[in-house]
């Protein structure tokens, strides 16, 4: 069954669009990722363009971090104030991100860039996240408890503006908190991701948040950035197809519900070493799209139409 | 019936139109506005034209050959070309042609070669590398983008020639199917038909048809355009929720 998207301008399947949210949906439950990193390209693959994938990517996002913040709220895992700091910065970053966002798409350079900027950051994250799942594979089978929280603190802790933050046992400067939150939104409204990928293991390694809340702050502060973000790319670039997200949303939205329940049976590291599989596959396949030769060395870059 | 009423639409035009020239064409299009609905994956329009040629000043030796050539909505398009940079494929290359059509079609009774002399398909723009060819649509000329702008459209299905599908019902009145892509871009679509016969163009006529959004569609586009604030919330509203029903629904205590 075909439906014209608006937006997009172009046909497409109801079912593989619902498809792809739940595949997508399912990975994101159970690994609690917002799975953007996976969904954009996805998008851009089975034809919808760069700019509109982007767009309207950051609802589904949007929807699905709704869903997990929630859910964490409602067990207290959330630390509000921390997650309003991040939140700062992640519509300032936002608002930087979908600037550049559109200055690129007029020089015609927008899809290098989204490309680049995937390779770039899935392979070093996957690349990480793999390490370090195999270290704490091999010391668990070695019968040791790897340490998550280093002792002492960091320089950029004793930075001006420092604030306390009960939840998070933490008493840091929001200097660095901004500007991680910042190039994280930055990256988001680019890429069409909420950064959870990136959040996560920045709070738990950079600032010793405590694991148990730093997944609910990360999805509030992804929440309101993402509805940044939706509002700017439909004010700026009318790119954000509402049939399209729709159906993502409603994909997304059960898909991660039956996703949480499988990702409950899986073993932490193991969990861990999946993730990381598959987002340095993600980057694979971005890498290999401009590292082989390809069929086509042509492409239409980009047509105006005079309206 | 629909045809028949389509015939004799065309048949009173033609006793209304006199002519100087020995032939005349006298077209009728299926549908001037192709609407897109929800629920639209491409359209096919059919003309039908009639040759005039009734009081019979000419007899022709050779028989009849028409053209039908449809041209959509120009713009200015960029073909760009990967070349390798030391471990990476980037797009280094490109050119700029102003003003292209997005989408051509071009529908003839014979295959084109059989119709005319080169020179003349040239000029007279049959066949899809000569329709494209003349107007200087690029400032520098380069054989190998154009071929790639024309291939690479017709594998999107933008581009598209049919060498048979012109057909004769009756040796004076022809009808042919003009399709209309899906993801054909919205505006003004000329048709051009030429009638040949021996090589020589002995008349030439044009309709349109234009393609917009109609209903839901059209709405959802002009808000998108005239309420991007609006249209933002609207679309950050339905995420929230969506995301809080799930909850509600897959709530377990």
């Amino acid at each position: 069954m075909q439906i014209y998207l608006p937006i997009a301008e172009l046909p497409i399947s109801i079912f593989l669009v619902l498809g792809i949210g739940a595949a997508v949906g399912f990975i994101s439950g159970m690994f609690g990722v917002g799975g953007g990193f996976l969904m954009t390209p996805l998008l851009i693959f089975i034809g919808i363009p760069p700019a509109v994938a982007v767009a309207t990517e950051t609802a589904q996002i949007a929807a699905s971090s709704m869903t997990g913040a929630i859910a964490y709220w409602r067990r207290r895992a959330l630390d509000f104030k921390l997650g309003g700091v991040l939140l700062a910065g992640g519509v300032v970053g936002t608002v930087l991100g979908v600037a550049f966002f559109n200055s690129m798409r007029r020089l015609g350079q927008l899809d290098l860039v989204i490309t680049l900027s995937y390779i770039t950051l899935l392979s070093s994250v996957g690349g990480l996240m793999l390490t370090e799942s195999i270290r704490s594979m091999l010391s668990a089978r070695r019968g040791m408890v790897a340490p998550l929280r280093p002792v002492g603190h960091p320089w950029y802790f004793r930075l001006p503006l420092r604030m306390r933050f009960h939840r998070s046992k933490l008493y840091v400067s929001v200097l660095p908190l901004l500007l991680l939150s910042v190039l994280i939104g930055f990256a988001g409204a680019v890429l069409g991701i909420g950064g959870g990928f990136l959040m996560v293991p920045a709070l738990i390694y950079m600032f010793r948040v405590p694991t148990a809340v730093v997944v609910g702050t990360s999805l509030f502060q992804i929440l309101f950035t993402m509805v940044a973000a939706i509002i700017l790319h439909s004010a700026t670039n009318q790119s954000v197809d509402i049939i399209l997200a729709l159906l993502l949303v409603v994909g997304g939205v059960f898909g991660a519900q039956f996703g949480a329940r499988a990702g409950q049976n899986i073993r932490g590291e193991h969990f861990r070493l999946l993730l990381a599989l598959i987002v340095l596959a993600v980057g694979v396949r971005f890498a290999s799209e401009i590292v082989l030769k390809p069929d086509e060395l042509y492409s239409i870059g980009l047509t105006e139409i005079r309206r | 019936m629909k045809a028949a009423g389509l015939l004799v639409a065309c048949l009173s035009l033609l006793l209304l139109s006199g002519r100087a020239h020995a032939e005349a064409l006298v077209l009728s299009l299926s549908n001037h506005r192709v609407q897109i609905t929800s629920t639209w994956a491409g359209s096919d329009l059919v003309i039908f034209g009639v040759i005039d040629n009734d009081r019979r000043s000419v007899t022709r030796q050779e028989p009849y050959d028409v053209v039908v050539t449809a041209i959509g909505p120009r713009a200015s398009t960029v073909v760009r070309e990967k070349v390798r940079l030391g471990p990476i494929w980037m797009n280094l290359q490109q050119r700029k042609f102003f003003e292209v059509p997005i989408t051509v079609a071009q529908i003839s009774s014979r295959p084109i070669a059989a119709i005319t002399a080169p020179d003349l398909r040239r000029r007279f723009g049959l066949g899809l590398e000569a329709l494209l060819d003349p107007a200087g649509y690029d400032l520098i000329y380069d054989p190998s983008f154009r071929s790639a702008l024309i291939r690479l459209q017709r594998n999107a299905g933008l581009y598209k020639t049919d060498e048979r599908g012109v057909t004769f019902i009756t040796p004076s009145i022809f009808r042919a199917i003009v399709p209309v892509p899906p993801t054909a871009p919205l505006g003004g679509y000329e048709v051009n038909v030429a009638l040949y016969s021996g090589g020589v163009l002995l008349a030439r006529e044009s309709t349109n048809f234009e393609v917009s959004k109609a209903g839901f569609e059209q709405a959802v586009a002009t808000a998108a355009r005239q309420h991007p604030y609006l249209y933002g919330l609207a679309t950050a509203a339905i995420a929230l929720i969506f995301g809080w029903l799930a909850t509600v629904i897959f709530r377990r205590d």
